[in-house]
């Protein structure tokens, strides 16, 4: 097996008395889609910020490509190769879709003195990138406000992987979406893994995650419950441990079996 | 490897993208509102005051310089206002650079181009505390330059009040004489064209008075100068430059922005300092011109600003918004306000015609906004 090139060793992590990550260990290949499932409250959050360097763990080792790594700010992370897409996106509607593409690294042109704005590259760029992700702009400059939730969702992954990203961290990127939305989220982080990224893909919906997961791991209460190969699971184990077990067992009794 | 991947639905080429009109696709430019608010009101003045000598050279020059104006504080608005920000001491602000030129040169006895020099220094100054306090006390920029906006009104009839005994300091004009900066600020270019056009015959000359024989329009004053110059810079920083990609995005989203990497802070504070070198090119222009400062120079100008940038089509909520259109904003708002001189309206209903125009203005602007980010 590849090298991981990020491996996280029994990170803790505590606010004040309150333990949010108590133990956990985690890992992504390169080229690998890990899904890591928790129901809200079950430490995903602090997880994947510790990951993205917000959070310094408590204690625990973090390993980029095997070498022991102190991430001191996000930036950190993101030299490592490490991006992260939170729930808002850092997108901006009013903006159009190239300016935010390339917002905060925008190419620029010599003209004397003078540097501009490179748009020819930038639009090229920008077309090139979201059509990989199997988007055809109809033009560069169209608003960001005018695309869809999931049409944004693949802009914001297609600029992290053009920017360098090695891993990328998909904070929920399914849960505000219709079922169309996500599929075709889903199948962008299908083409994101078959380039060589590794995706960690943070969910709650099991049947996303089981559509698109290598690997699954499951966070409860701060611990992990093991993680489990493509393959050797079923989505209602997934669903069980998810949850903790017992309450669910009654409640899909009394739901009939659909959650 | 993946079979569940494949199975997702290929991604095709049309039905991901909703089409939209080309007029909605029209409407959706900034500027579009300003320039067609620009020709009804040139086509209303033609048909008013058309034969009143407003579009006649003279005229034309008058309601060029009240436009010009309104235009230089117009860019420093717009810009800080996509950037996400209001600056309400510009009007202070102009009166305060006034009283400071005046004070350093005629009071004091320095030489004038000093006394530009330190007003823009301390202007600049000013702005940058503007932008300061507002980033690092998280407070409304219209708090914090409402407050200054009274600090500096005060601080300025103060000043000149201790100094001098009285608010308005005269004698600029004398202390301007063969200054190469005032002569940047208050002076004329192409007066060999002008006197060549008045040897043609076609521009007319003075029959009568001291200055007989002379053009009505001997040159164009540099304020107009100033006002294209800076509308042609702002457009080109705003729409051409990575900077200008960073003025859209401070004020678009600033966590956004600064999680990307832009250093919104820094733009803001900049913009802060723009808006106060624009009102001291005001002041500066307006202090050689007349030749005094006095100390209530300048009052309301920072709304008069807004209310061009507005007009222009950028949205107060920031990151959205156009130079070019702010200056039509500026000029829509110096023509109304000379021409209803022209057709010999009483001048009160201009405000009522600002008001009202205002209101269509944020209306649309809303409407557009409504458009581009699907909200409802």
């Amino acid at each position: 097996m590849t090298e991981p090139l990020l491996e996280l060793i029994d990170i803790e992590k505590h606010f004040g008395h309150v333990i949010a990550l108590a133990g956990v260990s985690f890992s992504i290949r390169p080229g690998e889609c890990h899904c890591l499932l928790g129901d809200n409250g079950a430490g995903k959050s602090t997880f994947i910020k510790t990951m993205a360097g917000v959070h310094k763990p408590t204690a625990g080792k973090i390993r980029v490509c095997g070498k022991e790594t102190n991430f001191q700010s996000p930036r950190d992370a993101m030299d490592a190769g490490i991006a992260t897409v939170y729930q808002d996106l850092a997108m901006i509607p009013l903006m159009s879709i190239t300016r935010n593409f390339w917002m905060g690294r925008e190419p620029v042109r010599k003209f004397g003195p003078l540097r501009f704005l490179d748009f020819p590259k930038a639009n090229a760029v920008t077309m090139e990138e979201m059509r990989k992700m199997g988007i055809n702009l109809r033009a560069p400059d169209q608003a960001v406000g005018t695309l869809s939730g999931g049409e944004r969702q693949t802009v914001a992954i297609a600029r992290a992987v053009y920017f360098g990203a090695r891993v990328l961290i998909l904070d929920e990127p399914t849960s505000a979406l219709g079922v169309r939305q996500t599929s075709n989220v889903l199948a962008t982080i299908d083409k994101v893994r078959k380039q060589g990224v590794g995706v960690i893909f943070i969910s709650h919906n099991v049947r996303h995650a089981l559509a698109v997961g290598d690997r699954f791991t499951v966070l409860n209460r701060g611990k992990t419950l093991g993680t489990a190969v493509r393959g050797e699971i079923s989505a209602e184990e997934l669903q069980d441990m998810m949850a903790g077990g017992q309450e669910l067992a009654e409640l899909e009794g009394s739901l009939g079996g659909t959650v | 490897m993946n079979e569940a991947g494949n199975q997702l639905p290929q991604t095709q080429k049309d039905e991901r993208l909703r089409e939209i009109s080309p007029l909605k696709k029209a409407l959706i430019r900034p500027e579009l509102g300003a320039s067609a608010g620009t020709i009804v009101v040139f086509l209303f003045f033609l048909l008013v005051a058309g034969d009143s000598g407003m579009f006649a050279p003279e005229g034309v020059l008058n309601w060029g310089v009240v436009s010009a104006q309104f235009a230089i504080i117009a860019v420093g608005a717009c810009l800080l206002m996509i950037a996400g920000e209001f600056d309400l001491s510009v009007g202070s602000m102009i009166g305060f650079s006034g009283i400071v030129i005046a004070l350093v040169s005629v009071t004091w006895g320095y030489p004038v181009w000093f006394a530009i020099l330190v007003a823009f220094v301390v202007a600049i100054g000013i702005g940058a505390l503007n932008g300061y306090l507002v980033i690092k006390t998280g407070l409304p920029s219209f708090i914090v330059t409402l407050a200054f906006l009274y600090i500096l009104r005060g601080l300025t009839i103060f000043v000149a009040i201790s100094t001098t005994q009285q608010t308005i300091i005269g004698g600029v004009r004398e202390a301007a004489q063969g200054d190469p900066i005032a002569a940047l600020f208050g002076g004329k270019i192409f007066r060999g064209l002008f006197s060549w056009l008045a040897d043609q015959g076609l521009i007319d000359k003075f029959v009568a008075g001291p200055k007989a024989g002379q053009p009505v329009i001997d040159g164009i004053p540099m304020i107009i100068v100033w006002a294209l110059v800076l509308v042609v810079l702002g457009h080109i920083l705003l729409t051409r430059t990575r900077f200008g990609n960073w003025i859209f995005a401070a004020g678009g989203d600033n966590v956004a922005a600064s999680n990307s990497g832009v250093p919104v802070k820094r733009v803001k504070v900049l913009m802060f300092m723009l808006s106060a070198f624009c009102a001291t090119v005001f002041a500066t222009c307006q202090v050689i011109e007349f030749g005094s400062a006095a100390a209530d120079r300048g009052l309301l100008k920072e709304f008069e600003a807004i209310i061009s940038v507005v007009i222009g089509g950028a949205l107060l909520t920031g990151g959205y918004g156009s130079v070019i259109g702010a200056a039509l904003g500026a000029l829509i708002f110096g023509v109304v306000q000379q021409g209803l001189f022209f057709a010999g309206v009483e001048s009160s209903l201009f405000r009522v015609f600002l008001g009202v125009i205002l209101l269509l203005a944020v209306i649309l602007n809303t409407y557009i906004r409504r458009m581009i980010t699907g909200e409802r």
